[in-house]
């Protein structure tokens, strides 16, 4: 096999780039639409999507909240996801280090999408062009979107009849699958979600959710046993 | 869904974002709490997408929403890109609704 290319050309990074824009843009207008379908103001999804920028914790938010839960239900749920956050900032911070202005705005477009173009470069100014474009033109697209998806869903009044409510759990079930990679964690999941599904009729909305990571247990258990690995 | 609770998710995940840029160098990250993070996100995931698939409210969402969700599932396991994955699970759902199917 030959040896990879050190570095992706800039027309290859703008065409990459521009491809998880626009499939980062379908999601955000479907998060703006469902948000006010759901009877949540305008603002809600608009303001979010410019302070919190990250998709995933957005989703979880707003399902809590349209689902009757409290706002404190649905922050944790979304601070939790954005734990990994910490880590991707970690991975990041060379890239970022010229001075205080380029960490401070680094930091928030710090997301799945501009780590993962970052470290698909070996060379340092590379990988920080690939950071900047994407998360720059990311946090743009994004916010665009949003605004697009909650003028269309002001105007699409049945949104249910164009199945817009099966959005919401497929993007999650799409973010979650490729994290869900060893077997520990397939395990914790299945059970974190059969948890969650059974303790919906019976606890307040946004509850059942952070119960599941009672799940979690099974991949913290095993590691207990002597020598225990995966 | 106050104000607050966005600016404190903001200020929340900003801190997150922060950390790495502001520690480097004198903290690091352990391998395992870098696992437990990454399963905590999965589990969260999963239980949101299960219970938003077969909930509303208290009860059962009815069989066209979770269909499309199945079939979003599948696409996703066979590595669909993402707006694929998202119209065709509105698209079934739609279907199945148009269909009679609630």
């Amino acid at each position: 096999m030959s040896a990879l290319p050190a570095t992706t050309p800039r027309s290859t990074l703008l065409r990459d780039v521009s491809l998880i824009c626009l499939a980062d843009g379908i999601v955000g207008a479907s998060l703006g639409a469902i948000s006010v379908a759901g009877g949540l103001p305008w603002w809600v999804p608009v303001v979010m999507s410019l302070l919190v920028f990250a998709g995933g914790a957005q989703f979880a938010v707003t399902s809590v909240v349209l689902a009757g839960g409290s706002p404190v239900a649905a922050v944790a749920a979304g601070a939790l996801l954005n734990t990994r956050l910490a880590p991707y900032g970690f991975t990041v911070a060379g890239i970022t280090s010229q001075n205080w202005w380029t960490r401070l705005a680094g930091a928030q477009i710090t997301t799945d999408e501009s780590v993962a173009f970052a470290l698909r470069e070996t060379d340092e100014s590379q990988a920080r062009r690939a950071f900047w474009t994407c998360g720059g033109l990311l946090y743009a697209g994004w916010n665009v979107s949003v605004v697009l998806g909650v003028l269309a869903g002001t105007a699409i009044k049945n949104t249910a009849a164009f199945g817009l409510d099966a959005t919401f759990p497929a993007v999650l079930l799409a973010l979650a699958l490729p994290t869900i990679t060893d077997r520990r964690t397939r395990v914790a999941s299945g059970a974190g979600a059969a948890i969650a599904v059974a303790l919906t009729p019976v606890l307040p909305a946004g509850l059942p959710v952070l119960t599941a990571l009672a799940g979690l247990v099974a991949t913290i258990s095993p590691r207990r046993r002597k020598g225990g690995e995966d | 869904m106050p104000l607050l609770a966005i600016v404190a998710l903001a200020g929340i995940s900003y801190a997150f974002r922060l950390a790495g840029p502001l520690l480097r160098g004198r903290v690091r990250l352990t391998k395992s709490a870098d696992g437990l993070i990454a399963a905590a996100t999965g589990v969260l995931l999963m239980s949101l997408a299960a219970t938003q698939a077969l909930t509303q409210g208290h009860g059962f969402a009815g069989w066209a929403r979770p269909a499309g969700v199945a079939v979003a599932g599948l696409l996703a396991v066979r590595k669909a890109p993402f707006p694929v994955i998202v119209i065709a699970a509105a698209a079934t759902t739609a279907l199945l609704r148009l269909l009679g199917v609630s």
